[in-house]
């Protein structure tokens, strides 16, 4: 296993698409809830302690060879908000775009027969860590980092927000990182066993509805 | 280019010449140039001269609206299924370059839903002299600039200005209105391009856009030879 | 975890098309603090009232409540007052278990009161419903942070609802002192202090599913990824929240 593949995998100029969402933050700040570095830290830390965390066990489990049919249909179920499931979907479709360039995998080609308009984003996010020869903890951190990272990148745009202020925003959070990551690695090789009724179902409200607002405005700088 | 074979599934990737079912794909010409150059202005003039002849269609990079595509709806160059737009996170020149993903979807979307399709033209957001195509979303480019953007910008060059397939100076109607000299702006766009072409152009006159429909009905020949 | 020192209450209801175009109750069990009443139905319809005889749960209790709608049923239970969730002796936590079934068409509303966090209390509310597949739902939760002026509880709620044996909504809400971090930031709750969802779910959905839509700022119906739609809805205080719940619900005649 090569460490540097992680850092492929994570990088954020992976090309994937994930730079035209914002994570939320666009409606957060719009609504006047992301301010400034402080508020955009408290709104990191809900997504990573919400979504993040059931990414992150998606991800996992999918890294873990669960079923990949299974697990969209788990992420569903998790993703009320049908903005949020066609972003999840149009993510997906695009990492696997990159996978499959980066690191040729016929479990990578299979899932692509089997979602040809895309699975949600982590459960293709696993089987490419699987695919670069990473393992369910790496999957996981790429999930739930990107769920913070965008976010932040994200604000440094639409706020015009100091740079460093946003990137020291993300090394304040790194050990809920951590602990979210540990926590959905567990939960995804019960999920491996039990099946994923297991997995979290952790939800923040106002990204729901913040994300279906967004959806009907026509002057936006993000996807979602 | 990967011309000699294709991958297997939906999703082929970035350059292949084929789109999975083994069929030869549309040829994909990028649009570039600074805001108010007359981007749109242009697709939609190449809409109206090549619809009866091929089958075409257009994706926008629109940065924070759809403005583009609506333009283009509006104006009924083509129909609207034809029409996609991509939306750019605030970086059209990221989703045309850098991370071509989302572009890429809506040229295969569009070739499932309305093809065969002969040709796409994929159309950036307004945006700075170096935000260029990658090799990956489209096999040519042509940056548009205009003479009232300042007669000095071809001799400043950068990346879309000196290595476009086709630089297209616009507007020249207005170069009497706004001081520029366009045998300047011409002399100092071969200085930095050598070899490739220039088109000046405006798009009031009567079959304005002729000169750029030829360049690209010249590719699609290359394309399909 | 709950204690043995807790009390442990169940509520059993089961309801059945009478085969006369109307609905019998022949189970109807309440205990201890969960007391069951049948009111006044109307037309199809058999309707049962949950009647708290204290306040509860406080920490440390497990309380069920378990209804059924067979075939041909019309079943509508509601709670004659707001559930509170108080702090027990021993700082245990509390359990709330509610398992709703509805057969092949069957129809089940399930409008009780709010739920409210008081200081103190740490209660788990689990909710599963298990829908067959020509099953009609109308559920409605509502969650109060605190009662008035008062910092809330831990409440940890969780809603999973299943449509011929395939789950289309699973969804946890946890806050409150404890909870995961960002409850109540900008992507959480941001100071509301009324927080609640409502399920609708009909076969017709299927081909017709609703449109998504906002009901004002904080406010969604949102279709699922099945024949059934929730809406989310936060609120400053309970009033408010029940108003844009109950509009939204209107809007699925």
């Amino acid at each position: 296993m090569s460490r540097a593949a992680l850092l492929v995998l994570a990088d954020g100029r992976f090309p994937a698409g994930g730079h035209a969402h914002s994570g939320g933050a666009e409606a957060a700040v719009r609504a006047g809830r992301i301010t400034d570095a402080p508020s955009l830290e408290e709104f990191c830390r809900g997504r990573l302690h919400t979504g993040g965390a059931v990414t992150a066990a998606l991800a996992a489990a999918a890294a873990l060879d669960a079923d990949p049919g299974e697990l969209d249909r788990a992420a569903d179920a998790r993703t009320p908000s049908p903005a949020l499931r066609a972003a999840a979907r149009r993510l997906g479709r695009q990492l696997m775009r990159a996978a499959r360039a980066t690191w040729p995998h016929p479990e990578l080609d299979a899932l692509a027969r089997r979602f040809p308009k895309g699975a949600h984003q982590p459960v293709v996010l696993g089987l490419a860590a699987r695919a670069a020869g990473l393992g369910p903890e790496d999957a996981a951190y790429c999930s739930a980092y990107e769920g913070v990272s965008g976010p932040a990148t994200a604000v440094v745009r639409l706020l015009s927000l100091d740079p460093f202020d946003a990137t020291a925003v993300l090394a304040r959070l790194a050990p809920e990182v951590d602990r979210v990551v540990q926590d959905a690695v567990d939960v995804a090789r019960r999920a491996v066993s039990e099946g994923p009724d297991v997995l979290p179902a952790r939800s923040a409200p106002l990204l729901e509805t913040g994300a279906e607002a967004h959806a009907t405005w026509p002057v936006r700088l993000f996807a979602s | 280019m990967h011309l000699d074979h294709h991958h297997d599934g939906p999703a082929a990737v970035s350059a292949d010449a084929h789109r999975p079912d083994g069929t030869r794909r549309a040829l994909r010409i990028g649009l570039g140039g600074p805001v108010g150059s007359g981007k749109t202005a242009t697709v939609a003039a190449l809409c109206r001269a090549l619809r009866e002849e091929l089958s075409l269609a257009v994706v926008t990079n629109d940065i924070y609206t759809r403005e583009d595509a609506e333009f283009l709806l509006r104006e009924a160059v083509l129909p609207p299924e034809r029409i996609s737009a991509v939306e750019t996170g605030a970086c059209p020149h990221t989703a045309i370059r850098d991370d071509i993903s989302a572009n890429l979807e809506a040229v295969e979307d569009l070739e499932d839903e309305v093809g065969p399709l002969d040709l796409v033209l994929v159309e950036s957001g307004g945006d700075n002299l170096t935000a260029t195509f990658s090799k990956g979303l489209v096999d040519a480019q042509i940056f548009v600039i205009d003479v009232a953007g300042g007669d000095d910008i071809p001799r400043k060059g950068g990346p879309g200005v000196s290595t476009a397939d086709l630089l297209v100076v616009n507007k020249t109607d207005l170069a009497p209105y706004v001081g520029s000299d366009l045998a300047r702006m011409a002399a100092d766009a071969k200085a930095q391009r050598g070899e490739l072409p220039v088109v000046l152009q405006s798009l009031r006159s009567e079959d304005g856009v002729r000169d750029v429909a030829d360049w690209v009905r010249a590719r699609l020949a290359a394309w399909t030879a | 975890m709950t204690t043995p020192g807790g009390v442990r209450a169940t509520a059993r209801i089961v309801a059945r098309g009478d085969g006369r175009g109307g609905t019998s109750l022949p189970v109807l069990e309440g205990e201890g603090p969960l007391a069951l009443r049948r009111t006044r139905g109307s037309g199809a319809e058999a309707r049962v009232m949950l009647v708290g005889a204290m306040s509860g749960p406080l920490g440390g209790d497990h309380f069920t409540v378990d209804a059924r709608a067979e075939q041909g049923a019309g079943l509508r239970v509601g709670s004659a007052a707001a559930t509170l969730a108080l702090p027990g002796q021993d700082k245990a936590a509390a359990r709330y278990d509610v398992r709703l079934s509805v057969a092949d068409g069957a129809e089940l509303h399930w409008l009780p009161e709010q739920l409210i966090s008081a200081h103190g209390s740490d209660l788990y509310v689990g909710t599963r419903v298990d829908l067959a597949a020509t099953a009609r739902l109308v559920l409605r939760e509502e969650q109060v942070l605190g009662r008035t002026g008062e910092e809330p509880g831990r409440l940890t709620s969780r809603l999973t609802v299943r449509i011929a044996g395939r789950c289309v909504l699973d969804q946890e809400l946890a806050c409150g002192p404890g909870a995961p971090g960002g409850w109540d930031g900008p992507a959480g709750l941001a100071g509301h202090r009324a927080v609640g969802q409502a399920v609708v779910a009909r076969p017709e959905f299927a081909a017709d599913p609703p449109t998504a839509r906002m009901l004002g700022q904080d406010a969604a119906v949102m279709p699922l990824a099945g024949p059934a739609a929730l809406v989310t809805a936060v609120a400053p205080d309970a009033q408010r929240l029940r108003r844009l719940l109950d509009e939204a619900l209107a809007s699925f005649v």
